[in-house]
Protein backbone atom coordinates (compact mmCIF):
# COMPACT_ATOMS: atom_id res chain seq x y z
CA UNK A 1 0.00 0.00 0.00
CA UNK A 2 1.16 3.49 -0.62
CA UNK A 3 2.19 5.92 1.81
CA UNK A 4 -1.24 8.23 2.63
CA UNK A 5 -1.25 11.83 4.37
CA UNK A 6 -4.27 13.02 6.26
CA UNK A 7 -5.28 15.85 5.79
CA UNK A 8 -7.68 18.45 6.81
CA UNK A 9 -8.85 20.99 4.26
CA UNK A 10 -11.50 23.99 4.25
CA UNK A 11 -13.43 23.64 0.81
CA UNK A 12 -16.56 26.40 0.43
CA UNK A 13 -16.56 26.44 3.82
CA UNK A 14 -17.05 22.93 5.00
CA UNK A 15 -14.20 20.85 6.70
CA UNK A 16 -13.08 17.73 4.95
CA UNK A 17 -10.95 15.28 6.37
CA UNK A 18 -9.08 12.72 4.31
CA UNK A 19 -6.19 10.06 3.63
CA UNK A 20 -4.64 10.71 0.39
CA UNK A 21 -1.75 9.68 -1.56
CA UNK A 22 1.09 12.20 -1.94
CA UNK A 23 0.81 12.22 -5.63
CA UNK A 24 -3.13 13.04 -5.60
CA UNK A 25 -4.03 16.52 -7.50
CA UNK A 26 -5.97 18.93 -5.93
CA UNK A 27 -8.04 19.07 -8.68
CA UNK A 28 -8.78 15.18 -8.50
CA UNK A 29 -8.78 15.45 -4.93
CA UNK A 30 -11.83 17.60 -5.45
CA UNK A 31 -13.65 15.70 -7.71
CA UNK A 32 -12.85 12.04 -6.65
CA UNK A 33 -12.61 12.27 -3.29
CA UNK A 34 -14.98 15.20 -1.97
CA UNK A 35 -17.46 14.24 -5.18
CA UNK A 36 -17.58 18.15 -6.61
CA UNK A 37 -17.49 17.48 -9.85
CA UNK A 38 -18.16 21.58 -10.83
CA UNK A 39 -13.88 21.79 -11.32
CA UNK A 40 -13.44 20.49 -14.89
CA UNK A 41 -9.91 18.99 -15.66
CA UNK A 42 -8.75 19.56 -19.24
CA UNK A 43 -5.11 19.47 -20.32
CA UNK A 44 -3.33 18.96 -16.82
CA UNK A 45 -0.62 21.10 -17.55
CA UNK A 46 -1.21 24.64 -16.49
CA UNK A 47 -2.83 26.04 -19.76
CA UNK A 48 -5.97 25.61 -20.11
CA UNK A 49 -7.07 27.34 -16.85
CA UNK A 50 -10.53 25.05 -16.62
CA UNK A 51 -9.61 24.11 -13.08
CA UNK A 52 -8.64 26.82 -11.83
CA UNK A 53 -10.05 27.69 -8.05
CA UNK A 54 -9.30 30.07 -5.16
CA UNK A 55 -6.97 29.39 -2.33
CA UNK A 56 -7.65 31.50 0.25
CA UNK A 57 -9.12 33.52 -1.71
CA UNK A 58 -5.91 33.74 -4.35
CA UNK A 59 -6.71 32.15 -8.06
CA UNK A 60 -4.44 28.88 -8.72
CA UNK A 61 -4.56 26.10 -11.33
CA UNK A 62 -5.80 22.68 -9.19
CA UNK A 63 -4.25 20.65 -11.47
CA UNK A 64 -0.69 22.38 -10.36
CA UNK A 65 -0.87 21.56 -6.72
CA UNK A 66 -0.80 18.14 -4.50
CA UNK A 67 -4.12 17.99 -2.75
CA UNK A 68 -1.37 17.53 0.94
CA UNK A 69 -0.30 20.99 -0.25
CA UNK A 70 -4.02 22.76 0.31
CA UNK A 71 -3.59 20.62 4.15
CA UNK A 72 -4.84 23.70 6.79
CA UNK A 73 -5.85 25.85 3.52
CA UNK A 74 -9.21 27.26 2.34
CA UNK A 75 -10.36 26.63 -1.40
CA UNK A 76 -13.28 27.96 -3.17
CA UNK A 77 -14.58 25.90 -6.08
CA UNK A 78 -17.41 27.31 -8.55
CA UNK A 79 -19.98 25.12 -6.18
CA UNK A 80 -19.28 27.96 -3.45
CA UNK A 81 -20.37 30.44 -5.99
CA UNK A 82 -24.16 30.37 -5.74
CA UNK A 83 -26.74 27.49 -5.82
CA UNK A 84 -28.86 26.47 -8.95
CA UNK A 85 -31.93 28.88 -6.61
CA UNK A 86 -29.83 31.57 -6.25
CA UNK A 87 -27.23 32.51 -8.55
CA UNK A 88 -23.87 34.27 -7.63
CA UNK A 89 -23.92 37.51 -9.85
CA UNK A 90 -21.10 36.85 -11.61
CA UNK A 91 -23.23 33.65 -12.50
CA UNK A 92 -26.09 35.79 -12.94
CA UNK A 93 -24.22 38.54 -15.45
CA UNK A 94 -23.11 34.98 -17.72
CA UNK A 95 -26.55 33.55 -18.04
CA UNK A 96 -27.17 36.99 -19.06
CA UNK A 97 -24.84 38.07 -21.30
CA UNK A 98 -24.52 34.51 -22.25
CA UNK A 99 -20.69 34.49 -21.24
CA UNK A 100 -21.05 30.51 -21.75
CA UNK A 101 -22.04 28.12 -24.33
CA UNK A 102 -20.18 24.42 -24.02
CA UNK A 103 -19.69 25.61 -20.40
CA UNK A 104 -16.85 23.27 -19.62
CA UNK A 105 -14.24 26.06 -19.43
CA UNK A 106 -16.67 28.54 -17.57
CA UNK A 107 -15.97 26.82 -13.56
CA UNK A 108 -12.01 28.00 -13.77
CA UNK A 109 -13.64 31.09 -15.61
CA UNK A 110 -16.04 31.77 -12.77
CA UNK A 111 -13.94 31.49 -9.84
CA UNK A 112 -10.88 33.62 -11.18
CA UNK A 113 -12.94 36.21 -12.00
CA UNK A 114 -14.41 36.37 -8.16
CA UNK A 115 -11.01 36.95 -6.90
CA UNK A 116 -10.47 39.29 -9.66
CA UNK A 117 -13.11 41.27 -9.20
CA UNK A 118 -12.69 41.86 -5.04
CA UNK A 119 -9.31 42.97 -6.00
CA UNK A 120 -10.42 45.46 -9.17
CA UNK A 121 -14.09 46.39 -8.61
CA UNK A 122 -14.68 48.56 -11.54
CA UNK A 123 -11.96 47.42 -14.14
CA UNK A 124 -11.56 48.16 -18.01
CA UNK A 125 -11.88 45.84 -20.83
CA UNK A 126 -7.96 45.34 -20.84
CA UNK A 127 -7.91 44.53 -16.98
CA UNK A 128 -10.38 41.84 -17.59
CA UNK A 129 -8.46 40.59 -20.88
CA UNK A 130 -5.34 40.44 -18.93
CA UNK A 131 -7.26 38.57 -15.56
CA UNK A 132 -8.65 36.03 -18.27
CA UNK A 133 -5.44 35.30 -19.89
CA UNK A 134 -4.75 32.07 -18.75
CA UNK A 135 -8.56 30.53 -19.03
CA UNK A 136 -9.33 29.45 -22.98
CA UNK A 137 -12.67 29.13 -24.35
CA UNK A 138 -12.79 27.57 -27.70
CA UNK A 139 -16.44 28.42 -28.43
CA UNK A 140 -17.48 32.33 -27.37
CA UNK A 141 -14.35 34.09 -29.12
CA UNK A 142 -14.43 35.82 -25.27
CA UNK A 143 -16.13 38.52 -26.51
CA UNK A 144 -19.46 37.87 -24.42
CA UNK A 145 -17.09 36.62 -21.65
CA UNK A 146 -15.58 40.06 -21.52
CA UNK A 147 -18.98 41.59 -21.22
CA UNK A 148 -20.42 39.28 -18.98
CA UNK A 149 -17.34 40.25 -16.44
CA UNK A 150 -18.80 44.04 -16.94
CA UNK A 151 -21.96 43.37 -15.91
CA UNK A 152 -20.93 41.17 -13.38
CA UNK A 153 -18.44 44.40 -11.61
CA UNK A 154 -21.72 46.82 -12.58
CA UNK A 155 -24.27 44.55 -10.45
CA UNK A 156 -21.30 43.72 -8.09
CA UNK A 157 -21.04 47.54 -7.19
CA UNK A 158 -24.77 47.53 -6.89
CA UNK B 1 -1.65 10.46 -17.19
CA UNK B 2 -1.26 11.34 -13.37
CA UNK B 3 2.33 11.69 -11.58
CA UNK B 4 4.25 8.38 -10.98
CA UNK B 5 4.10 7.62 -7.10
CA UNK B 6 6.62 9.37 -4.78
CA UNK B 7 7.98 9.94 -1.29
CA UNK B 8 6.64 13.53 -0.20
CA UNK B 9 8.33 15.28 2.27
CA UNK B 10 7.34 19.02 3.39
CA UNK B 11 9.88 20.23 5.96
CA UNK B 12 9.12 23.06 7.94
CA UNK B 13 12.49 24.79 7.95
CA UNK B 14 15.61 25.35 5.52
CA UNK B 15 17.93 23.59 7.68
CA UNK B 16 15.43 20.14 7.24
CA UNK B 17 15.30 20.39 3.93
CA UNK B 18 18.68 20.35 3.82
CA UNK B 19 19.18 17.67 5.77
CA UNK B 20 16.59 15.84 3.55
CA UNK B 21 18.81 16.82 0.45
CA UNK B 22 21.91 15.92 2.17
CA UNK B 23 20.40 11.84 2.87
CA UNK B 24 18.25 11.60 -0.62
CA UNK B 25 20.60 13.75 -2.87
CA UNK B 26 20.48 12.99 -6.16
CA UNK B 27 17.04 10.75 -5.68
CA UNK B 28 15.40 13.69 -4.36
CA UNK B 29 13.62 16.52 -6.70
CA UNK B 30 12.97 19.95 -4.95
CA UNK B 31 9.42 21.43 -5.14
CA UNK B 32 8.90 25.32 -5.24
CA UNK B 33 5.66 26.36 -7.06
CA UNK B 34 5.32 24.07 -9.10
CA UNK B 35 4.40 25.32 -12.44
CA UNK B 36 7.19 23.75 -14.43
CA UNK B 37 7.79 20.40 -12.40
CA UNK B 38 3.91 19.36 -11.97
CA UNK B 39 3.19 19.31 -15.35
CA UNK B 40 6.21 17.51 -16.01
CA UNK B 41 4.87 15.17 -13.51
CA UNK B 42 1.66 14.81 -14.34
CA UNK B 43 2.87 14.45 -18.15
CA UNK B 44 5.51 11.52 -16.29
CA UNK B 45 8.44 13.39 -18.25
CA UNK B 46 10.28 12.90 -14.71
CA UNK B 47 9.33 10.99 -12.33
CA UNK B 48 11.07 11.72 -8.87
CA UNK B 49 11.03 9.02 -6.59
CA UNK B 50 11.30 12.10 -3.55
CA UNK B 51 9.89 15.37 -3.27
CA UNK B 52 10.96 17.72 -0.93
CA UNK B 53 8.23 20.40 -1.08
CA UNK B 54 9.68 23.79 -0.03
CA UNK B 55 6.28 25.17 0.41
CA UNK B 56 5.93 25.29 4.09
CA UNK B 57 9.16 27.25 4.85
CA UNK B 58 7.73 30.65 5.54
CA UNK B 59 11.41 32.45 6.08
CA UNK B 60 12.50 31.48 2.78
CA UNK B 61 9.50 33.70 1.06
CA UNK B 62 10.53 37.51 1.36
CA UNK B 63 11.36 40.77 -0.35
CA UNK B 64 14.13 42.50 1.59
CA UNK B 65 16.18 45.69 0.70
CA UNK B 66 19.82 44.63 0.32
CA UNK B 67 23.02 46.03 2.18
CA UNK B 68 24.47 47.44 -1.51
CA UNK B 69 20.50 49.42 -1.77
CA UNK B 70 19.47 46.66 -4.56
CA UNK B 71 17.06 43.73 -3.83
CA UNK B 72 17.29 40.45 -1.35
CA UNK B 73 14.68 38.10 -2.91
CA UNK B 74 13.74 34.89 -0.75
CA UNK B 75 13.61 31.67 -3.12
CA UNK B 76 9.86 31.01 -1.57
CA UNK B 77 8.60 34.53 -2.94
CA UNK B 78 5.92 34.10 -4.95
CA UNK B 79 5.61 35.94 -8.55
CA UNK B 80 2.26 37.62 -7.07
CA UNK B 81 4.43 39.19 -4.16
CA UNK B 82 6.81 40.71 -6.17
CA UNK B 83 3.85 41.93 -8.73
CA UNK B 84 2.38 44.10 -6.15
CA UNK B 85 5.79 44.68 -4.24
CA UNK B 86 6.51 48.96 -4.27
CA UNK B 87 10.01 47.67 -2.91
CA UNK B 88 10.42 45.90 -5.85
CA UNK B 89 8.56 48.00 -8.25
CA UNK B 90 11.51 51.22 -6.73
CA UNK B 91 14.81 48.63 -6.15
CA UNK B 92 14.41 46.82 -9.34
CA UNK B 93 11.69 48.45 -12.16
CA UNK B 94 12.71 45.55 -14.74
CA UNK B 95 11.73 42.34 -12.57
CA UNK B 96 8.83 44.42 -11.15
CA UNK B 97 7.88 44.97 -15.09
CA UNK B 98 8.82 41.40 -15.97
CA UNK B 99 6.22 40.29 -13.83
CA UNK B 100 3.05 40.66 -15.33
CA UNK B 101 4.39 39.09 -18.65
CA UNK B 102 5.30 36.28 -16.65
CA UNK B 103 2.15 33.03 -17.64
CA UNK B 104 -0.76 33.92 -16.04
CA UNK B 105 -2.44 34.95 -12.82
CA UNK B 106 -3.77 31.47 -11.28
CA UNK B 107 0.42 30.29 -12.06
CA UNK B 108 1.95 33.95 -10.59
CA UNK B 109 0.20 32.89 -7.33
CA UNK B 110 1.71 29.72 -6.85
CA UNK B 111 4.97 30.26 -9.37
CA UNK B 112 8.12 31.50 -7.41
CA UNK B 113 11.37 33.26 -7.96
CA UNK B 114 13.84 30.55 -7.00
CA UNK B 115 11.76 28.33 -8.69
CA UNK B 116 11.92 29.87 -12.07
CA UNK B 117 15.72 30.82 -11.26
CA UNK B 118 16.41 27.00 -10.47
CA UNK B 119 14.36 25.35 -13.42
CA UNK B 120 16.31 27.42 -15.82
CA UNK B 121 14.17 27.66 -18.62
CA UNK B 122 15.93 29.54 -21.39
CA UNK B 123 12.33 30.68 -22.23
CA UNK B 124 11.85 32.21 -19.04
CA UNK B 125 12.49 35.96 -17.62
CA UNK B 126 13.79 35.79 -14.15
CA UNK B 127 17.26 33.94 -15.30
CA UNK B 128 17.75 36.39 -18.21
CA UNK B 129 16.76 39.64 -15.85
CA UNK B 130 18.90 38.45 -12.95
CA UNK B 131 21.69 38.14 -15.55
CA UNK B 132 21.10 41.39 -17.21
CA UNK B 133 21.15 42.99 -13.91
CA UNK B 134 24.47 41.46 -12.67
CA UNK B 135 22.83 39.27 -9.61
CA UNK B 136 24.02 36.59 -7.25
CA UNK B 137 22.68 33.51 -5.87
CA UNK B 138 22.72 32.37 -2.25
CA UNK B 139 23.06 28.57 -2.41
CA UNK B 140 23.26 26.47 0.69
CA UNK B 141 23.81 22.75 1.53
CA UNK B 142 24.81 21.33 5.01
CA UNK B 143 28.53 21.49 3.43
CA UNK B 144 27.86 25.16 3.43
CA UNK B 145 27.29 28.58 1.86
CA UNK B 146 28.40 29.97 -1.32
CA UNK B 147 27.26 32.72 -3.58
CA UNK B 148 27.03 32.34 -7.62
CA UNK B 149 26.92 35.11 -9.59
CA UNK B 150 23.93 34.78 -12.46
CA UNK B 151 26.52 34.48 -14.94
CA UNK B 152 28.22 31.59 -13.95
CA UNK B 153 25.12 29.93 -12.55
CA UNK B 154 23.72 28.95 -15.76
CA UNK B 155 24.90 25.72 -17.60
CA UNK B 156 22.67 25.22 -20.26
CA UNK B 157 18.66 23.98 -21.27
CA UNK B 158 16.86 22.94 -17.11
CA UNK B 159 20.77 22.93 -16.27
CA UNK B 160 22.59 25.45 -13.37
CA UNK B 161 25.32 24.99 -10.71
CA UNK B 162 23.51 23.69 -8.31
CA UNK B 163 24.53 20.28 -6.73
CA UNK B 164 22.10 17.92 -6.00
CA UNK B 165 22.05 18.48 -2.02
CA UNK B 166 22.40 22.21 -2.80
CA UNK B 167 19.13 24.82 -2.03
CA UNK B 168 19.12 28.08 -3.88
CA UNK B 169 18.03 30.26 -0.82
CA UNK B 170 18.33 33.71 -2.32
CA UNK B 171 18.23 36.53 -5.14
CA UNK B 172 20.21 39.91 -4.29
CA UNK B 173 19.87 41.67 -7.34
CA UNK B 174 22.34 45.30 -6.81
CA UNK B 175 20.73 48.68 -7.68
CA UNK B 176 22.12 49.89 -10.99
CA UNK B 177 24.59 52.06 -11.26
CA UNK B 178 23.24 56.24 -11.70
CA UNK B 179 21.97 57.77 -14.80
CA UNK B 180 20.77 53.52 -16.08
CA UNK B 181 18.34 53.26 -17.94
CA UNK B 182 16.67 49.79 -18.64
CA UNK B 183 13.91 47.74 -21.32
CA UNK B 184 12.37 44.60 -21.52
CA UNK B 185 10.82 43.76 -25.35
CA UNK B 186 9.38 40.39 -26.43
CA UNK B 187 7.11 39.22 -29.14
CA UNK B 188 4.77 36.29 -27.71
CA UNK B 189 2.35 34.40 -29.76
CA UNK B 190 0.05 35.06 -27.20
CA UNK B 191 0.62 37.58 -24.42
CA UNK B 192 1.59 36.02 -21.20
CA UNK B 193 2.97 32.96 -23.41
CA UNK B 194 6.82 32.20 -23.43
CA UNK B 195 8.24 34.61 -25.76
CA UNK B 196 9.34 33.51 -29.16
CA UNK B 197 12.14 36.23 -28.47
CA UNK B 198 13.04 38.44 -25.79
CA UNK B 199 15.67 40.87 -25.01
CA UNK B 200 16.55 42.85 -21.84
CA UNK B 201 18.83 45.75 -21.98
CA UNK B 202 20.76 47.85 -19.25
CA UNK B 203 22.34 50.39 -20.26
CA UNK B 204 24.81 53.16 -18.23
CA UNK B 205 25.82 56.98 -19.26
CA UNK B 206 28.28 58.84 -18.04
CA UNK B 207 28.04 62.69 -17.29
CA UNK B 208 28.33 63.67 -20.17
CA UNK B 209 25.95 61.11 -21.71
CA UNK B 210 28.29 58.36 -23.58
CA UNK B 211 27.81 54.86 -22.78
CA UNK B 212 29.79 53.36 -19.98
CA UNK B 213 28.36 50.23 -19.79
CA UNK B 214 25.77 48.02 -21.34
CA UNK B 215 23.94 44.13 -20.83
CA UNK B 216 21.90 43.09 -23.34
CA UNK B 217 20.55 39.32 -22.50
CA UNK B 218 18.07 37.25 -24.68
CA UNK B 219 15.36 34.81 -24.05
CA UNK B 220 14.36 31.91 -26.13
CA UNK B 221 17.90 32.92 -27.81
CA UNK B 222 19.80 29.38 -26.85
CA UNK B 223 20.43 26.76 -24.40
CA UNK B 224 20.11 29.02 -21.12
CA UNK B 225 20.05 33.05 -20.92
CA UNK B 226 22.53 34.33 -23.92
CA UNK B 227 24.36 37.39 -22.84
CA UNK B 228 25.40 39.55 -25.69
CA UNK B 229 28.98 40.52 -24.82
CA UNK B 230 30.57 41.84 -28.20
CA UNK B 231 27.39 43.83 -29.05
CA UNK B 232 27.40 45.69 -25.61
CA UNK B 233 31.11 46.34 -25.80
CA UNK B 234 30.36 47.77 -29.04
CA UNK B 235 28.12 50.44 -27.52
CA UNK B 236 30.50 51.43 -24.78
CA UNK B 237 32.45 55.17 -25.57
CA UNK B 238 29.40 55.71 -28.09
CA UNK B 239 27.14 58.24 -27.60
CA UNK B 240 23.82 56.80 -27.99
CA UNK B 241 22.52 57.10 -31.93
CA UNK B 242 20.41 55.05 -34.69
CA UNK B 243 23.68 54.09 -36.02
CA UNK B 244 25.40 52.75 -32.72
CA UNK B 245 22.52 50.65 -31.64
CA UNK B 246 21.78 49.38 -35.47
CA UNK B 247 25.24 47.98 -35.22
CA UNK B 248 24.87 46.11 -31.81
CA UNK B 249 21.84 44.36 -32.95
CA UNK B 250 23.19 43.10 -35.81
CA UNK B 251 26.19 42.10 -33.73
CA UNK B 252 23.78 40.28 -31.23
CA UNK B 253 21.27 39.21 -33.67
CA UNK B 254 23.32 37.37 -36.58
CA UNK B 255 26.76 36.75 -34.35
CA UNK B 256 25.81 36.17 -30.58
CA UNK B 257 22.59 34.11 -29.75
CA UNK B 258 22.00 31.22 -30.92
CA UNK B 259 17.98 30.48 -31.68
CA UNK B 260 16.55 27.41 -32.39
CA UNK B 261 14.05 26.37 -34.88
CA UNK B 262 10.42 24.67 -33.79
CA UNK B 263 6.89 24.55 -34.53
CA UNK B 264 6.56 28.23 -33.26
CA UNK B 265 9.37 30.73 -35.16
CA UNK B 266 11.86 29.58 -37.53
CA UNK B 267 15.76 30.27 -36.54
CA UNK B 268 15.64 32.88 -38.90
CA UNK B 269 13.05 34.09 -37.80
CA UNK B 270 13.97 34.53 -34.76
CA UNK B 271 17.05 36.25 -35.79
CA UNK B 272 15.04 38.72 -37.17
CA UNK B 273 12.92 39.39 -34.07
CA UNK B 274 16.32 39.88 -32.17
CA UNK B 275 17.35 41.98 -33.80
CA UNK B 276 14.15 44.39 -34.28
CA UNK B 277 13.39 44.05 -30.45
CA UNK B 278 17.25 44.75 -29.71
CA UNK B 279 16.76 48.62 -31.36
CA UNK B 280 13.49 49.20 -29.47
CA UNK B 281 15.47 47.87 -26.23
CA UNK B 282 18.49 49.99 -26.42
CA UNK B 283 16.07 52.71 -27.68
CA UNK B 284 13.84 52.73 -24.76
CA UNK B 285 16.98 52.05 -22.14
CA UNK B 286 19.12 54.77 -23.53
CA UNK B 287 16.20 57.16 -23.59
CA UNK B 288 15.37 56.30 -19.64
CA UNK B 289 19.10 56.78 -18.75
CA UNK B 290 18.80 60.10 -20.36
CA UNK B 291 15.57 60.83 -18.25
CA UNK B 292 17.37 59.62 -15.15
CA UNK B 293 20.62 61.96 -15.92
CA UNK B 294 18.23 65.50 -16.24
CA UNK B 295 16.47 64.66 -12.76
CA UNK B 296 19.88 64.00 -11.25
Amino acid sequence: MPTTFDLTITVNGTRYERSVEPRTLLSDFLRHNLGLTGTHVGCEHGVCGACSVLMDGQPVRSCLMFAVQAHGHEITTVEGLGTRDELHPIQQAFQEAHGLQCGFCTPGILTTVKAFLEQNPNPSEEEIREALSGNLCRCTGYQHIIEAVELAAEKMRG
Amino acid sequence: MKPAPFEYFAPASTDEALSLLAEHGYDAKVLAGGQSLIPMMNFRLVQPSILVDLNNIAELAYIREGDDGGLRIGAMTRHRQVETSPLAAERAPLIHVAMSKIAYPQVRTRGTFGGSVSHADPSAELPALSLALGGKFRLRSQRGERWVAAEDFFVSLFTTVLEPDELLVEASIPPMPPRSGWSLQEVARRPHDFALMGVAAVVTLNEKGVCDGARLVFISAGDRPIAAERAAESLKGQAPSSKVMEEAAEIASMQEIDPSSDIHATAEFRRHLANVLTRRALEQAFQRAAETKQEG
